[in-house]
């Protein structure tokens, strides 16, 4: 059994979950995610680490309340012990020295790209960081992204902060201040990650993605995450979850995703009123 | 000696128009009354053969003479020295082309069920108030680390805990038991048994360590700095596709994931449980094996139209129990032999729609030993499908050989080992599918057992 120690929700919507598990605390390393269960016959759901205490053995956690599972994942409180928390599970996104990179995160990929962003400055790379959001108001962790970014670039569809606009405008910005990536690494939804593959793709850089597609066990067994990358079957648990997103059939795996949304809905009736 | 008795004494079972729309198991088990009649059917060779094509050398003309005189206790402490897991033995070990096959009464084609013997005696041991446990040796203070919970894992950690060896074994899943759990279905194999077994071994000593995937969690190397001893028993884990168009589309499965939604997620309890299955009016499984049709059985289950299993070659080259086939046949599972699926074919949002078929023709003999299966030129046709299940196999699980140090893979992504389960790294064995690609469980566990021997050797030198 693993212990929660912190639960807020950070922005609508958004939740920091913080548990104990020091075995996988002293393994992590950025870019590698777990299987969570919140409760015996619950799903197993993939969350991607946003940080770590190696000292305490914590993990955290920032995920979005999608559907059954991650709402109960929000419901759980400081104290309550959940059945599974296991990895660190897929590769560890590769990190080297190689010059300006772009780290671009939205939605609760603002959290997850955090490591990155902090093993990139660790060794050495000038990294730009870019945060998306629909508002303002959906904004998180600037600081902490600010401690470890040469610049953090903030947009917003509405204009509430930074720059007026979406993802198309990226490029733009980027031309405008100048700033050449080397390389550059993308986390957050799956719209957020195909749409910035396509809108960047003329850098001729590796667009480091992480994905997010359904899992079961995370260890290679099921092959539900299959993908295909470049023309080839990978199964995001194990070759990934990071991979480049210039040759991600990202149709595919929009499709995939919404497999089950037919079942989300019976599970929100199933879990209504007067049960 | 009196007339031999060929009436082999049929084991009851659920009747197929029944079971083949609940989840209980279909085979009902022996009565004491019945088993003591087949028992009595041993013949209690002098040189009994049948032993030979045990792979964990179980003594069955002794356990079966005991069944045979009404000494039920005395039957399941005969099983128990040797096997440490006779419930799921006498359901899933292919008894036909093992003991059975060798038993003197099989050249009248009727030999002893020792297998549903088996059964029996270990169902009547869980009717009972009190578990008779075994000896345990002396503490040797001597630690041992099992990776994977698996057939072959627990056959390890029941030989070494017995020997007095401090036994830990580590499961990835949320629940032990392997393909036991995950893979093998409750109707063939009820989880209860399954637990029931573990929760011996526990009561053995066994430290049980759920969700915690070595390789990833810990290494063997940082196991071994804890250890004296690791066994590697993580099995075939890694699914096969066909490699066809079209089979990433929506409704396509691995048989690994439509089998684990279905068992370890309890997905034919959704909505109650969150894992859901979905339910598809036609399904075609695709392979002739266990599994294919274990996938084809649940699709009934679960509501199917239509459950169809497509297997390139013919009905006598099937590698499935014959008894499986007859229980999926009776169930109305439709067999399309000589047939291979070459394409699949969505529709506009990505779900399966239909898949195009080849019809095949048996030609010389392959290396297998088998027919080989030659395509039919022309002979192209198309069902129309909502679900395609893959179950043509698995690969070793890699995670394990990509992140230990110093240990021999073969071409195939296997463990080598020598005859004792011994890996070319020092302090390490290995044994079941993770060195000889998908096999049986019962192999698994005869692996597990030679691999348990030669270090409990290493560890009382």
């Amino acid at each position: 059994m693993f212990k929660v120690i912190e639960k807020e929700m950070i922005v609508p919507n958004l939740y920091l979950l913080t548990v104990q598990a020091p075995d996988i605390a002293e393994q992590i390393q950025a870019g590698q995610f777990v299987i969570l269960r919140s409760h015996d016959d619950a799903e197993r759901i993939p969350l991607s680490v946003a940080d770590w205490n190696r000292e305490e053995g914590t993990l955290t956690m920032i995920f979005m309340v999608v559907g059954d599972s991650t709402s109960k994942i929000a419901g759980l409180n400081v104290e309550d012990f959940v059945p599974t928390v296991v990895g660190p599970l897929g590769k560890p996104t590769e990190i080297k020295k190689i010059g300006t990179v772009i780290c671009i995160g939205g939605c609760y990929g603002i959290g997850s790209i955090f490591p990155v962003i902090r093993t990139l400055h660790e060794k050495g790379n000038k990294v730009i960081t870019i945060l998306e959001a629909r508002s303002n108001f959906l904004l998180y962790w600037e600081d902490k992204l600010k401690s470890y970014s040469e610049k953090v670039i903030i947009i917003t569809r509405d204009g509430s902060s930074g720059q007026k606009g979406h993802i198309k405008r990226l490029s733009k910005i980027l031309q405008e201040k100048a700033i050449k990536p080397d390389q550059i690494f993308v986390n957050g939804c799956t719209f957020l990650l195909s749409k910035t593959s396509r809108e960047l793709s003329h850098y001729k850089v590796p667009i480091i993605v992480s994905l997010n597609p359904i899992m079961i066990d995370g260890t290679g067994m099921c092959g539900v995450c299959r993908v295909t990358v470049d023309g080839s079957t990978k199964f995001a648990c194990v070759d990934g979850p990071d991979f480049d997103g210039r040759v991600v059939d990202w149709e595919e795996l929009l499709q995939r995703r919404k497999q089950y949304l037919n079942e989300e809905v019976v599970l929100v009736h199933h879990s209504g009123c007067g049960r | 000696m009196g007339k031999l008795d060929l009436n082999r004494r049929e084991m009851p079972k659920q009747p197929s128009h029944i079971r083949r729309r609940n989840f209980n198991e279909v085979a009902l088990g022996y009565t004491p009354e019945l088993a003591i009649a087949e028992a009595q059917r041993c013949l209690q060779c002098k040189k009994p053969f049948c032993i030979d094509g045990c792979p964990v050398e179980i003594d069955i003309p002794g356990f079966i003479k005991c069944i045979a005189d009404g000494d039920f206790t005395g039957s399941i402490r005969i099983l128990k020295d040797k096997n440490c897991l006779p419930a799921i033995c006498g359901r899933v070990c292919p008894q036909e082309e093992q003991c059975e096959e060798l038993c003197i009464l099989n050249k009248k084609k009727a030999p002893v069920a020792i297998g549903r013997l088996e059964r029996f005696a270990a169902f009547w041991e869980t009717t009972q108030d009190k578990i008779e446990m075994p000896k345990i040796a002396p503490s040797t203070g001597k630690k041992v680390a099992i990776v994977g919970s698996g057939p072959a894992g627990i056959t390890v950690a029941g030989d070494l805990i017995k020997l007095g060896h401090e036994v830990t074994m580590y499961e990835a899943l949320h629940e032990p038991g392997g393909v036991l759990v995950y893979g093998i279905p409750e109707f063939r194999l009820p989880k209860a048994v399954v637990r029931r077994e573990l929760n011996y071994l526990q009561k053995l000593g066994v430290k049980l360590v759920t969700n915690f995937v070595v390789g990833k969690t810990k290494s063997v190397d940082q196991l071994l700095e804890k250890f004296d001893v690791v066994f590697i028993g993580t099995g075939a884990g890694l699914p096969w596709f066909m490699e066809i168009p079209g089979e990433n589309l929506n409704g396509a499965y691995s048989a690994n994931e439509y089998l684990t939604r279905m068992n370890l997620m309890k997905g034919f309890q959704f909505p109650h449980s969150s894992t859901p299955i979905k339910k598809h009016k036609n399904i075609a499984v695709i392979g002739g094996g266990n599994v294919a049709m274990d996938c084809a059985r649940t699709a009934l289950r679960l509501g199917a139209d239509n459950s169809y299993i497509i297997y390139r070659r013919s009905e006598k080259e099937l590698p499935a129990r014959l008894e499986e086939y007859e229980n999926a046949v009776e169930e109305g599972v439709i067999f399309h032999f000589l047939t291979l699926p070459i394409h699949l074919i969505g529709n506009e949002n990505g779900w399966l729609k239909e898949i195009e078929c080849l019809r095949m023709k048996l030609g010389e003999l392959d290396s297998s030993g088998r027919r080989k299966p030659i395509p039919i030129e022309g002979s192209e046709f198309v069902m129309p499908m909502d679900a395609y299940v893959v179950a043509i196999g698995n690969s070793p699980n890699p995670i394990i050989p990509e992140t230990t140090s110093g240990l021999e893979i073969g071409r195939r992504g296997n463990i080598v080992t020598d005859e004792n389960g011994k890996t070319s790294k020092d302090r390490v064995w290995a044994g079941g599918d993770i060195v000889t690609g998908a096999a049986t469980v019962i192999l698994a566990m005869g692996a597990g057992r030679k691999a348990a021997l030669s270090m409990h050797y290493y560890l009382s030198k």
